[in-house]
């Protein structure tokens, strides 16, 4: 029985350790900042869920019961991790990228939200309205 | 105008929001990490005065239609994260730099609420392949950043065939 | 037999933080180097659960835990200065 989780918990810990090497190594490899942006948000983060499956196999097998705050550090960084993806590319769409030339055009009329904005719609404020005359309905 | 409009129900200023109370209470147990009755106890405590006291952030409660078939689509989202992953790694590691065809594609989205596209942006930047990176302005279309693609329309088919349309059915 | 897959954990996850750190020194925009931070954050995280499994306690949980949060919101603040010029409004 602990020879079944050892190997367990050893193949776990391998393959998470093996996917953070990988998300590191697309840092270094990878030619363009949005290519980079690849690895870290996906492959680290499932290699560090790889590493806290095999802790939770690991305290479980030696206090024969489940514990449940390694997932609750996966389930944070599986919802982050997308948040600061996109918050990084956002901030280098702003800053590198020329709408134009390189991305595709947008459908709608007013483009992409980090280069131009929909004009807003205003509630009719109170000196039009006393000025056209019209009253609040009671 | 009726007084009920004014004043809300009973059930609705204690428990404005039942899902986040029951979410809290779970995170509150794990991050104790212990099944005890005083853990529990205060845990219901923290979900009832925390959604009472943010309730004027959030006016309405989501719309979830069907509870089943978000339990399938996040199995099913663990599933892709996990074996597409794989084919990141093999690019990664094997592919030239030069051979990497990366590009921007546009997808356009049929969803409407904020949720919806929050859950369709999140499952789209995990699972590998795709990041999701700007949306339009009128919140129509959305900007995605795909690492090594030959067909873009099948990208943009197999994105709202296999998420969008599981995601629609849950949140509108 | 965990022994040795510990060894091979740290070794891999050291070069990890080894080529983070090569990142954050040479990348030629800033926002390489945010992404570099975050990435080394999460990598000692990683770093963190091991060597939980190695001395075979749980008292080192609600540090991984904490530098999880912590990273995250250093790397919104981050980004929102970098579109902003302003973090709160």
């Amino acid at each position: 029985m602990h020879d079944r989780f050892e190997i367990l918990i050893a193949i776990h810990i391998v393959i998470g350790a093996f996917f953070v090497f990988v998300g590191s190594f697309g840092l270094v490899k990878l030619p363009s900042l949005m290519s980079r942006l690849h690895g870290p948000s996906k492959a680290t983060t499932l290699g560090v869920g790889g590493c806290l499956i095999a802790s939770m196999l690991h305290f479980g097998a030696l206090e024969g019961r489940v514990s449940i705050q390694e997932m609750l550090i996966t389930f944070f960084l599986f919802i982050t991790a997308p948040v600061t993806a996109h918050f990084i590319a956002k901030a280098h769409l702003h800053a590198e990228v020329d709408p134009e030339s390189e991305l595709p055009p947008d459908e709608g009329r007013y483009g992409w939200s980090t280069f131009a904005t929909m004009p807003e719609v205003r509630m009719a404020s109170r000196e039009s309205r006393s000025a056209s005359g019209d009253r609040l309905e009671s | 105008m009726a007084d009920s409009e004014l004043r809300p129900s009973y059930w609705r200023r204690w428990l404005p929001h039942p899902l986040l109370t029951a979410v809290l209470i779970c995170l509150w147990m794990a991050l104790l990490n212990s099944y005890s009755a005083g853990g529990l106890l205060v845990g219901i405590v923290l979900g009832m005065v925390i959604p009472i006291y943010t309730g004027h952030f959030w006016p309405e409660r989501p719309e979830i239609r069907s509870p089943f078939k978000a339990i399938a689509f996040l199995a099913i989202v663990m599933f892709d994260v996990v074996v597409a992953n794989i084919q990141v790694a093999y690019l990664i590691l094997f592919r030239p730099r030069d051979q990497l065809r990366s590009r921007w594609v546009a997808v356009p989205l049929d969803l409407t609420s904020p949720e919806g596209i929050t859950v369709l942006t999140a499952t789209i930047t995990l699972t590998p392949g795709t990041v999701a990176s700007d949306l339009s302005a009128d919140g129509r279309t959305l900007l995605v950043h795909c690492l090594d693609v030959d067909d873009e329309a099948a990208t943009v088919r197999r994105i709202k065939h296999r998420y969008e349309r599981r995601i629609g059915e849950i949140l509108p | 037999m965990i022994q040795y897959a510990l060894t091979f954990g740290f070794v891999a996850v050291s070069a990890a933080l080894m080529m983070n750190l090569y990142r954050l020194v040479k990348g030629p925009t800033v926002m390489d180097r945010v992404l570099a931070v975050d990435t080394m954050v999460v990598n000692t995280i990683a770093l963190i659960i091991l060597y939980g499994i190695r001395e075979s306690t749980t008292l080192y949980f609600e540090s991984a835990l904490l530098m999880a949060m912590f990273s995250f919101i250093s790397t919104v603040a981050y980004c929102r200065f970098a579109l902003r010029g302003d973090v709160i409004e």
